[in-house]
Order: structure tokens, then sequence, then C-alpha cells
């Protein structure tokens, strides 16, 4: 029971991290119609610039201080990765999705090349309070303190998000321009500070969520391709949810973590199914798109 | 047109030049990829093969991408099945060459229909991302390595007991696998020539400019679609085949990451997609890049340049991507695109039509 317990809390930070990961692209995709395939990019950013950060600090910070500068740094990184590619490489191809998605894929391809150039592809490790590394332990139960703070994270940004979405002027915008691009631009608002800023949350989040990665399932190491990996689950996570859906996001995200984890420990230890648990996540993909070619909260065109 | 007219004339001149590079013993300096600058050194012809196979691979998603304009990501799992089946067929089971190739095309061609079926369940962006996740997957299960087949991360080298004399992998044989990975191109262009001219051809263009007018027209686009990802597939596997062949061995982080798919996406919008030539093109002059900047960075006097330089000078992929954005932004329409633009002016008439820019 212990063991089910522990999984269910290592699963919930599991998919805290998706959602995070997950929600922005849909929302990049549900206002702009661009899959943005750069996401992983920005998820690897963060965690990079937490690293970079933490390795320019002063000694004398104290440890928890370096961890709470690199979710600042990881979060600046991706937002400001995101403005940027939003301004300079898909502003100019509005009304081209086709090429829009090109163009991020070239983008993701050209920055981990740099990455791996400039940082080498040995994974490096990211410095962490002793704390965070630790465990609260009763009996079997073991509570990883890290899944803690990927958990807060989460929600918090859910919260955040929810209530940035429903009660403020932009947030607004941006949900009557999932609804209907076209209704809002009839209406003579500019859409356009919506695109940018819809890039900005989404790539703050993602970096945030490459972070927490490292710190919670890669043993603080950041490596230039852990976002390629991570981008497939986000992307899983998006369309079993529904693209354009912060809430199919955030129920999708749980789900795959579960399944993922729970496939993982009570099936991946058998010779030959070390990766069930990454298998047994497409499999529920195609399962879903059967029974539900929209998603679970699609719209319904 | 008188330009057009050319164009069959210039692909059969270039397909004699390349059969008889092979004899060609010339010293040519700078511009060759191989260690050693002669026309038909190992090395030289080992990357022009590599070439010719992503050239018949890129025509081939361009049947699927460019004409019936499905994005899939998911054409590195087609190629990875046609090199890891031939492979563990061949080295694994002991198989001789009729039976593994006959194999390796069956379960293809069934991989193919099956996971093309599930995945044209949706379509648009999610489509493209479903096949995303069940290539990703394939590369799972290669890594996993089940049952000892695939090798995992470390690979499986193709063991050439089995072969006929003159493929087995010795330097020697170059030559002959050089003549085999431009016969694969030419078979490719052949049977992509009869596809895309044919009335299914027709129809594909149909449904990637609106496919519900084929609908109101009586036709199932469905089965079009499925007929040109099974084609693209195979296409693909038969790539595979070949490269596995040429190289030897098989590594997952080589022959089934998603980097592969990309690069054949890039590969086939930096030539034009829709256009025939400019998909070979494309793989061609993406392959050629790739391995010849892998050499220039290798050279003694680029290590003497600054860092902010030698980095990303240095990664082959960097400057590809940067390029590929570059096309994206400023050349709709890719090579293909450009010539027909440049065609148009030289001819002074308007509404000459290009390639459809994606």
């Amino acid at each position: 029971m212990s063991v089910f317990l522990t999984l269910a809390f290592s699963s919930l930070a599991l998919g805290a991290i998706y959602f995070l990961a997950a929600s922005g692209l849909s929302l990049i995709y549900g206002l702009m119609d661009v899959l943005n395939l750069a996401h992983g990019m920005f998820m690897t950013l963060g965690a990079y610039a937490g690293w970079d950060l933490a390795t320019h600090l002063p000694a004398t910070w104290n440890a928890a201080g370096v961890f709470v500068a690199e979710v600042v740094a990881a979060i600046l990184g991706g937002a400001l990765a995101a403005g940027l590619t939003e301004v300079v490489l898909i502003r100019p191809l509005y009304g081209r999705p086709l090429s829009q998605i090109l163009v991020t894929i070239g983008l993701d391809l050209a920055v981990v090349a740099l990455l791996l150039g400039g940082f080498g592809s040995s994974s490096l490790t990211l410095p962490v309070p002793l704390w965070l590394i630790e465990a609260t332990r009763s009996g079997n139960l073991i509570l990883a303190h890290a899944d803690f703070i990927a958990i807060g994270l989460g929600v918090a940004v859910l919260v955040a998000l929810e209530w940035f979405l429903k009660r403020t002027r932009y947030g607004i915008t941006i949900r009557a321009g999932v609804e209907n691009r076209e209704m809002v631009q009839a209406l003579g608002i500019d859409v356009g500070r919506a695109f940018t800023l819809v890039f900005v949350i989404g790539g703050a989040m993602a970096g945030l969520a490459g972070l927490l990665y490292s710190v919670t399932f890669a043993g603080d190491l950041i490596s230039p391709l852990q976002g390629d990996s991570l981008l497939i689950f986000a992307l899983i996570v998006v369309v079993i949810g529904g693209l354009g859906s912060i809430r199919g996001s955030a129920v999708a995200a749980l789900l795959v973590g579960v399944v993922q984890d729970y496939t993982n420990y009570y099936l991946g230890t058998h010779s030959g199914l070390a990766e069930i648990g990454n298998l047994s996540v497409v499999l529920l993909l195609a399962l879903v798109l059967e029974w539900r070619p929209r998603g679970l909260f699609g719209r319904t065109v | 047109m008188k330009v057009a007219r050319l164009g069959p004339v210039v692909g059969v001149g270039a397909v004699i030049v390349a059969a008889v590079l092979p004899f060609v013993g010339l010293h040519v300096p700078w511009i060759l990829p191989g260690a050693v600058d002669v026309v038909n050194s190992t090395g030289t012809l080992t990357v022009l093969a590599l070439c010719f196979i992503f050239g018949g691979v890129a025509l081939g998603y361009d049947v699927m991408f460019g004409f019936t304009g499905l994005l899939s990501l998911g054409v590195v799992m087609h190629f990875a099945a046609g090199v890891y089946v031939f492979d563990i067929a061949l080295t694994h089971w002991n198989w001789p060459l009729v039976p593994a190739l006959a194999l390796t095309f069956g379960v293809t061609l069934v991989m193919a229909l099956v996971l093309g079926a599930v995945a044209l369940r949706v379509s648009g962006i999610a489509f493209t991302m479903v096949t995303l996740a069940f290539a990703q997957a394939f590369y799972y299960l290669i890594q996993d390595n089940p049952h000892g087949l695939t090798g995992g991360d470390t690979g499986l080298a193709l063991s050439s007991t089995r072969l006929p004399a003159f493929l087995s992998g010795a330097v020697s044989n170059t030559r002959n696998l050089y003549w085999i990975a431009l016969g694969f191109l030419v078979v490719v262009s052949a049977v992509v020539w009869v596809v895309t001219e044919s009335a299914t051809g027709h129809v594909l263009v149909a449904i990637r400019d609106n496919e519900r007018r084929v609908e109101v027209l009586g036709l199932r686009p469905f089965g079009f679609k499925l007929a040109a990802y099974t084609i693209s597939s195979l296409i693909a596997a038969g790539g595979g085949v070949v490269y596995i062949l040429l190289v030897g061995t098989a590594v997952p982080s080589a022959v089934a990451t998603v980097t592969v798919t990309l690069s054949v996406v890039i590969m086939v919008v930096l030539g034009g997609a829709a256009s025939r030539w400019g998909a070979v093109t494309g793989g061609i002059v993406y392959v050629y890049l790739q391995q010849y900047l892998v050499k220039v960075a290798a050279l003694p006097s680029f290590a003497t340049l600054p860092a902010f330089l030698r980095v990303p000078l240095g990664q082959p992929q960097f400057l590809l991507g940067a390029i590929f954005v570059l096309f994206v932004i400023f050349v709709p329409g890719g090579l293909a695109g450009a010539l027909a633009r440049a065609r148009a002016r030289r001819v002074g008439r308007r509404g000459a039509r290009a390639p459809s820019s994606p």
C-alpha cells in the first residue's frame, strides 16, 4: 500500500511537470495554430539558464538562495527565448502556419546543436540544496522533497494561469482568441500582442518545467537533449487533453504521469520491458484517439 | 516551357555522370567531402552514396508531405524498421539475402498500414503529433534491446557472412554499394514519377488542396492518404536497407531519433515541397553539406578560430538549422520555388505558377 502511495506522489510530481510543459504548447496552438516544436528547446534553455546563473553566483550564497535563483533564471530564460522566437521568427510568418512549424523545427535543431557545441554532450550537474535530494520517510512511504517543489509549483502555476485567463483583460483576450480568433480581431482587439504574450507565458512555464524535470527525475543532471524527449510527452499530453484546453492539459498531464509511473514500477523491472512506461503512454494516446479523436476536452468543430 | 522539357534530359545526364564517377580518379581540392581529395576515394563515394539514399528517402517523403499535405514526423520509424529488420534477419537469424529482403518489406508494409491507419484517424496537427509519438515509441523499443535483438545503445553491426561477396563490408565493395545507392534513387524516382503522374497522384494533390472537395466528389480520402503514407514508408524502409548495407552498423542515435525525421523534412523544404527534383536535390545537398562541414570543422586551421566562431561553425546541425530557418522565411518554395520565380522573371510572364510554397 505504501508503495502504491509513494508512486501516487511521484506520479503527481511527474504530472505537474508535464502540465507545465504542455499547457503553454496547448495555449500557443489554441490561439495561433502554431505547433511549436521549439518548445522542448525552451525547456532545455531554462535548465541551462539556471545552471549558468548558479555557476556565476558568489560562493557566499546559501544553497537555498542559489536554488531560488536557478528557478527564477529558468523562468526568465524560457520566457526570454520564447518572446524572442515569437517576435523574430514567428511574427514575419503570420498567415503561413506550415512555415511557422518549420521555422520552429530549424530553430530547435540549431539551438540544440549550439548547446552541444558550447557545453558538450555530457550532462552537467545542477547545484541544489541537500534538502532537495533527501526524502521524508514514514515506514515504507517515501516522499521525495523535490517532488514537493514540483507539485507545489505546478499547482501554483495552474491557479495563477486560471486566474490570469479568467480575471485579467489580457487573459480574457487570449481565451476569446482561442475560441474564435477572427471574431476577436473583428472587434478591433490587437491579437498580435496576445500572440507574444502566450509565447512568453508558455516559454516561462517550459523553462520551469525543464529545470524541475532535472531536479526531480534526472538526478539534478541537465543535457542539451533533455527538452526534446520531454517535448514528446508534452505533445502527447496536449493531444490527449485536447488542443487549446488548459483544463484538458492538466487532466491529461496527471493521467500520463500516473500511467507512466505505475507501469514503469510494476512492469519495468521485467527483462526487455525497461521502456514500458514510455511505451504505455503512447499506447494510451492511441486508445484515447480511437475513442475520442479530439482528445478528452477537445473542442467539437 | 522550353526548360520544363529539359528536366528529364538533365536527370538522365546526372545519373550517367554519377554512374561513371567511381572510375574518375581526379584529384579535386577543397570541394570533396571525403578525407582524400580524390573523386573516387572511398570516403567521397560513401558520402555520395549517403546523399543518394537520403535523396530517395526525401523524395518518398515528399509524396506524403509535399503532394498529399500530410506533415508526418514519423518517417524515421520506417527508415529504422528497414535498417533493423534487415540487420536482425541477417545477423541474428543468419537468413540469406532474398528472404531477409522479403521479410523487411513485409514487416514494414504491415507497420505502415497499421500505424498509418491509426494515425490517420486524426488530421492536421494532431496527425503530426501522433506520428511523432509513434516514432519516439519505436525509438524506445530499439533502445530497450528486446531479447537482445537490437543491441540497444551500442547498436548492431551487420554480419556479412550471408551476403553475396560483392556486397560484403569490404572497402573494395564501396563502389558496388555506391551503385546500389544510385540504383535505389533511380528506382524511387521512377516509382514516385509514376505515382504522382497517375490519377491517384492527382487525387493526392486534390486532398492537399481541399479534402472536403474530394469527399464531395465521392472519393474517400482516407484510402488515398493511407496509400501515400505507405508508399513513403516503404521507400524510407528501402533507404534503411541500403543504409545498413553501406554503413554496416545500426545505432539508434543515428538511425532512429527524431533528428533524422526533422532532417528529412528540412531536405524536402530546402529543395521545394511538391517538387520531385527539388526533394532529391534537397536531400543530396543536405547530406553533402552535413558531411562536408564535419570535414571543415576537423581541419587543423579550424582550431585556431576564436571560440565564438569555432563553436557554432563546428556544429553542422547548427549551420543547417540556421540556413533552413532563413530559407523558410526568405525563400518560400525552396530551391524549386526560387528557380520557378527566376524562370518566370526571365520569361517575363506574370502568373507562371511556382510549386506551391509551404
